[in-house]
């Protein structure tokens, strides 16, 4: 089943997207990802003012069935989280592009995002 | 975000493996078979299940047939139940014990005819099952066979579960069939028995005919809101439902004195396999005890996760854990050290180094409103 991967974001390797808006960024995972883990009933998510480097765990995504780590696309410090995903962590799977985003950060480095995959090359790892 | 890996080992298919792709169900790998986890989702399937009916393949667990003169001797040794209460037609379920009193595996003892049961065990262990039967119960008047390959089974599970299968069979008087009741023979046979905490059917047809009654039944039955459920589902209800689970709440290091079935263990019926110990073991006091807990804080209590008491320290280990869909609360099942197993004893679960608060309640967790 192809699952929809917006253009215009960034992604990684590990199912996480990233939508760039100036200084800042929003980060979530993806539609492939949240069909995978299945129905979420748990997202633990990190203080504000947070900082991580690109690559770390910054939150645990819980479904039904399994336990999965969130890792930060690039390096940066988280501005704001999610709170409505404490009483409906199911966002993550209705809408994983939109309500069901985890946090908004500030971008730390922006080399890091040459790194990062474009739709079409995430198209092509989840296709 | 890590996924999951699966490995492509050799793994075996049920009869309907073709039918859970063509219903699109995710496979994976249990108990050296490929089964399906999930159709459309667990918490949609699990209150399916809990409101009208589910249909679960359950083809991968283990027949084992015991027949024989001795049939009935070799089996009241083999397991702690007592089979003298059964009759053609009665199901019974029970555990097997070693010597030690730990659990060999759980499973339920069928009542053909005058000399001849059928043993239906955890797929998982299967094999290990067949050969303690053989070694145990086995002898010059007991024959032991396994027909878990030539037997399928499907398990109907839900307040609809009647009705629906009524409109498949005709010449059964499902009204009549009682819990732990079963008609018919190993040619087809209709048994009430379940692993939901629902009523329902458990359906023994033969490996090639399973597609078509499948089929049948999940047609007849869609317009009472009956759905294809996956071992996802039967997961989350059973612990609801406080069922035990072999290899979580029950293994061979654990007696079943300490898992709370002490209603499976007859202690007047004469010798059996584990008695002395466990005999031993209800005069000195439980190790542990199996508890259920609810979470007072945000979090998911998962397999293997410590328990800590009141000072922080650990006392015990989680044997399943999970968002209940039906409660919309986290709970799990936990053995502690009988001291602090009471019902309103405060503790807590680590999560990812974090001492989540948790109480123990009353289980299990979820009890079916009867005659509603």
């Amino acid at each position: 089943m192809a699952h929809e991967v917006p253009d215009g974001l960034y992604y990684t390797e590990e199912h996480e997207w990233l939508r760039v808006e100036g200084d800042e960024g929003v980060v979530g995972i993806t539609a492939y990802a949240q069909d995978q883990l299945g129905d979420v009933v748990f997202v633990e998510l990190p203080e504000v003012g947070a900082q991580y480097r690109a690559g770390e765990a910054f939150g645990v995504v819980e479904s039904v069935k399994t336990v999965s780590d969130v890792y930060m696309p690039v390096s940066a410090r988280v501005v704001a989280v999610n709170g409505a995903l404490a009483d409906r962590p199911e966002l993550v799977n209705q809408d994983p592009y939109g309500e069901g985003w985890l946090v908004r950060i500030q971008i730390l480095n922006r080399d890091e995002l040459a790194g990062l995959l474009d739709a079409a090359a995430y198209r092509q790892r989840t296709s | 975000m890590t996924g999951e890996t699966t490995q492509g080992e050799s793994l075996r298919r049920t009869p309907l493996y073709e039918e859970h792709k063509a219903l699109g169900a995710r496979m994976v790998p249990f108990a050296g078979w490929e089964m399906p986890l999930q159709y459309t989702g667990i918490v949609e399937e699990h209150r399916a299940v809990r409101q009208a009916a589910g249909l679960f393949d359950v083809s991968h667990m283990g027949e084992i047939e015991v027949s024989g003169p001795g049939a009935r001797q070799a089996l009241q040794r083999l397991v702690t139940n007592d089979v003298e209460r059964l009759v053609p037609g009665r199901a019974l379920y029970t555990v097997m014990c070693t010597p030690e009193g730990g659990v060999v595996d759980d499973l339920l003892v069928y009542q053909l005819d005058d000399q001849r049961y059928m043993l239906v065990v955890n797929a998982a262990n299967t094999a290990r099952d067949l050969e303690w039967v053989r070694e145990h119960a086995g002898g010059p008047q007991v024959t032991v066979v396994d027909r878990s390959l030539e037997t399928a089974l499907l398990a109907l599970q839900g307040p609809r579960a009647q009705a629906i299968l009524s409109l498949v069979t005709d010449d059964v008087d499902l009204e009549a069939l009682r819990p732990f009741h079963f008609v018919g023979g190993w040619e087809g046979m209709i048994s009430r028995t379940g692993y939901t905490g629902e009523d329902g059917f458990e359906l023994f047809v033969s490996w090639d005919g399973a597609p078509a009654i499948w089929r049948g039944i999940l047609a007849a039955g869609e317009p009472e809101g009956l759905v294809p459920a996956g071992l996802g589902a039967r997961d989350t209800l059973r612990l609801e439902a406080c069922l035990p689970l072999y290899g979580q709440e029950l293994d061979l290091e654990t007696t079943p004195l300490e898992a709370g079935l002490d209603f499976v263990v007859k202690w007047d019926k004469g010798p059996f396999l584990g008695r002395d110990a466990l005999l031993r073991q209800r005069q000195q006091g439980l190790r542990k005890k199996l508890v259920g807990l609810r979470l007072l804080e945000p979090g998911v209590a998962r397999t293997g996760y410590r328990v800590l008491d009141e000072r922080g320290e650990p006392v015990g280990r989680v044997t399943s854990g999970t968002v209940a869909p039906t409660l919309q609360a986290s709970i799990a099942l936990a053995y502690v050290p009988p001291a602090v197993a009471a019902v309103g004893q405060r503790l807590a679960v680590e999560i990812r180094g974090r001492a989540v608060a948790a109480q123990v309640v009353e289980t299990p967790f979820y009890r079916r409103r009867r005659g509603g």
